[in-house]
């Protein structure tokens, strides 16, 4: 019953799946931001595990920096995810085709 | 022992609660599960004896990442049910076979280091807090600063993009008064309750 790192390792990948499945499926974009966080998570469990087992800090600091950011990303998506639903009261992805030639 | 029943129920709680966020049409449970899975793999992160870690995992996702989602959908209309996309299968083809490799190339990843060598080895007798103050201080002081400055670039970012119009105390005005200052808001509103 020891739990070594391929455990780990593959409790990372199925939340890695959950996320991908996450933003193939979502078209809000607020939910899409919600995969996204549960894909960094994923990652950050992967590199502690990895620094855990091999006994070095490097996998630790990546997963800090991984939270920084997410956490940059969250309040800069916001900010545009806010201005874009008062422009035009929907926050849909498929909509999003302005930008289309 | 303990160890693997933490490990085995905590993992259980985390892909259901990430399960729930990911298939639910409801806006509000998807954020509420998304916040209790944050709170199970900080319990990860302290099983591994990443101590500052999972403070940091509770204290920035759950405290601060969670509480901006909320209120961003202040914003937004969150009662409406969330409308799926039709998937190309193209699309999910090609991403399907991406994620096939990822797991294979996570698989194969333990045979590959096996001849990997920890650079920086946790010393002895000291916690892990200050292990990594230790490490963050001296070898990576230099990303520690450019994220302090993303940050706050982020940060002013935020109150740029999202504080327009803030100065009108929308809850402080009559119903009219904000139909007449912003007449462009009102009529989107009405539009999108067809919906």
């Amino acid at each position: 019953m020891e739990v070594t790192l391929t455990h780990y390792l593959v409790l990372s990948t199925v939340l890695f799946a959950i996320g991908l499945i996450g933003v193939m499926r979502r078209k809000n974009l607020l939910m899409l931001f919600f995969a996204t966080e549960i894909l960094l998570n994923a990652t950050n469990i992967a590199f502690t595990a990895i620094s855990h087992y091999i006994g070095d800090l490097t996998g630790q600091m990546f997963a800090f920096f991984i939270i920084a950011i997410a956490a940059s990303e969250v309040a800069v998506g916001l900010g545009l995810l806010i201005v874009w639903y008062k422009r035009t009261g929907k926050i849909d992805l498929d909509q999003m085709n302005s930008m289309r030639g | 022992m303990f160890e693997a029943i933490a490990f085995y129920l905590f993992a259980a709680l985390t892909v259901v609660m990430f399960t729930i966020t990911v298939v639910t049409s409801q806006a509000l449970y998807a954020i509420t599960a998304m916040a209790a899975g944050m709170i199970f793999i900080s319990a990860f992160f302290f099983i591994l004896g990443a101590d500052f870690l999972g403070a940091i995992q509770i204290i920035v996702y759950t405290g601060a990442v969670m509480a901006l989602y909320a209120f961003g959908m202040m914003f937004f209309d969150t009662t409406r049910k969330v409308v799926e996309k039709r998937v190309n299968p193209q699309i999910v083809f090609v991403l399907g076979v991406l994620a096939a490799i990822l797991v294979v190339a996570i698989f194969v990843a333990p045979i590959v280091s096996n001849n990997i060598h920890a650079l920086y080895p946790v010393q002895e007798g000291v916690g892990n807090s200050q292990a990594i103050g230790m490490v963050l201080f001296t070898k990576y002081l230099v990303p520690f600063e450019l994220a302090a400055v993303m940050l706050l670039v982020a940060m002013i970012a935020g109150i740029v993009l999202a504080g327009k119009k803030m100065d009108k105390s929308l809850t402080l005005m009559t119903e009219e008064d904000i139909a007449k200052a912003h007449p462009q808001h009102e009529s989107h509103h009405s539009a999108g309750g067809h919906h």
